[in-house]
């Protein structure tokens, strides 16, 4: 599903974010990205879903080749994507069911299909009852979940979270976690960049630990083994 | 987006940011207004030369004794000229008839004449686009050709600065038209990249959720469209306006001041929303490009 092949990445302003990086997710993976701010974690999100494209080596998502990715190519990689931000980046002028709905519009969904869809989706994130309500009166966790039924509502192969628990309280964190790991039981590969450790210690998911830009710890890798000497994950 | 969803989107931001919408509104409507005003200016110069121009007419004096078939003959000759309007025969007691009419101070003189000194003349009339002195001088030429025509007069002087003072107020007005129009596309051009900013953190979740370039675009410039329509139709209306409230507090000094017609209001509305449609089409293609 995704395929880093040694990848790095510098920007422009001469900054060294990744550093000869090679992974990868198959199918129906859940994966954590961790380490500390700057490690290259967002980096990694970014090139996945195309903001960005490598410096060197080979990224592919969905099978999409990311450096040689057209302008017209990435609305199609976007769409089998969903994407969750921190900040959850609703549109504050659009109710709950119309922030969702949106995501179906802008790809061009009939108008009479979305509605049904968009219902299902809430449910499953558990916020039917709140379709039409507006950003402001939720809270943050609700807020979250109005972003990942939004990415949910195209039937994505792939979910990139961002920190999605980085602007909750410990209860909301667990109830979005939850969350996610039901979305991956369905099938979806769920790669979720955090600094939360303990979540990542109560489970069994891989882990992908950065540290300035290069990979320090793969839980599980294919080959070669991964760097030894992993630091937080583990202690 | 579909042209239907598109226009719902652009009503919608409309009525969401109501203020901003007004003040860009407002914003292309004083700019096209600057330009209005002064096309208004520019018009009425127009006219006003060209009211002048009327003046402008080729005398052909005739010999004494020349028959009048003879005249009639020419008449119909010069008439067909592609310079000429029209030409009229002035005889000598016609010019005479005119002159004591019209230099009332040389009554006296008139009076004692025994004998009619003035002689019969053609009046001929250039057309509209032709009254100036390269053709006067040019249908002057052919008339002296005539052997019964003694001497030929346009007002060499009058009409060669008539025409210097046309192509200066050409020049001059292009010229301020241009800067006038450019300083426009300026303005709206920044209110519209305003407008555009101010909707960056949309644009960026419809990128994220698929949107294609060209969905992203449609909402913007047809809200790029309506802005300049109703700019283009607010700019008419204050033209109107001020010309209403110069007109009524001029009197007779202005009452041959025209307004414009069709064609020109008509271009106005087609000036602010070309700058509607370009301009958006330019703000939001550029921060396409940037994000």
């Amino acid at each position: 599903m995704i395929r880093l092949h040694n990848v790095s990445k510098t920007y422009p302003n001469g900054v060294s974010a990744l550093r000869d990086v090679s992974f990868h997710i198959p199918k129906g993976q859940f994966v954590f990205l961790t380490g500390h701010s700057g490690a290259g974690k967002s980096s990694i999100l970014r090139l996945i879903i195309a903001e960005e494209k490598p410096s060197h080596g080979d990224v592919r998502v969905s099978g999409f080749p990311i450096s040689r990715l057209t302008k017209k190519d990435v609305p199609r990689l976007r769409r089998k994507l969903g994407i969750v931000f921190q900040d959850f980046r609703l549109l504050e002028y659009r109710n709950v069911e119309e922030n969702v709905g949106f995501a179906l519009e802008v790809t061009g969904t009939r108008p009479d299909r979305i509605p049904s869809r968009v219902i299902r989706v809430l449910t499953q994130v558990g916020l039917a009852s709140k379709a039409k309500v507006y950003p402001k009166e939720l809270s943050g966790g609700e807020q979250q979940r109005v972003a990942l039924a939004r990415a949910l509502v195209n039937d994505p192969a792939i979910l990139i979270a961002d920190e999605p628990t980085g602007n909750l309280d410990e209860r909301a964190t667990r109830s979005i976690f939850q969350l996610l790991k039901e979305i991956n039981a369905g099938g979806t590969v769920v790669v979720m960049a955090t600094h939360n450790l303990a979540l990542v210690r109560d489970t069994s998911y891989r882990v992908i630990e950065l540290k300035g830009g290069a990979v320090v710890y793969d839980s599980a890798p294919e080959s070669p083994p991964a760097t030894a000497n992993p630091q937080s994950v583990r202690s | 987006m579909r042209a239907p969803s598109a226009l719902r989107e652009a009503a919608r931001t409309a009525r969401r940011t109501p203020l901003l919408s007004a003040l860009s509104v407002a914003s292309i409507g004083f700019s096209l207004f600057t330009v209005g005003l002064f096309g208004l200016v520019a018009i009425n110069f127009r006219q006003a030369l060209r009211t002048l121009a009327e003046r402008v007419e080729v005398v052909a004096f005739v010999l004494r004794g020349t028959p009048a078939e003879t005249i009639t003959a020419a008449s119909q000759d010069i008439a067909a000229f592609p310079e000429v309007l029209e030409v009229r025969f002035v005889s000598e007691e016609e010019a005479l008839a005119r002159a004591r009419r019209e230099l009332t101070e040389f009554q006296e003189a008139f009076r004692d004449l025994e004998t009619n000194p003035l002689p019969a003349s053609l009046e001929i009339r250039l057309k509209a686009d032709l009254r100036n002195e390269q053709v006067a001088a040019t249908v002057s030429e052919r008339l002296r050709a005539f052997p019964f025509i003694d001497d030929v007069r346009y007002g060499q002087e009058w009409v060669r600065r008539l025409d210097r003072l046309r192509n200066i107020a050409g020049a001059l007005g292009l010229g301020i038209g241009l800067a006038f129009a450019v300083v426009a596309v300026v303005i709206i051009g920044v209110t519209i990249r305003i407008t555009v900013l101010q909707r960056a953190k949309e644009i960026a979740i419809m990128r994220l959720v698929g949107a294609t370039n060209g969905y992203i675009r449609r909402p913007f410039v047809l809200e790029g469209l309506m802005m300049g329509v109703f700019g283009g139709l607010l700019a008419a209306a204050m033209c109107w306006g001020v010309f209403e409230v110069f007109r009524s507090s001029t009197g007779e000094v202005s009452r041959t001041l025209v307004f414009f017609g069709n064609t020109e209001l008509a271009l106005i509305l087609l000036f602010g929303t070309s700058i509607g449609y370009f301009g958006s089409l330019v703000s939001v293609g550029r921060h396409l490009k940037h994000v």
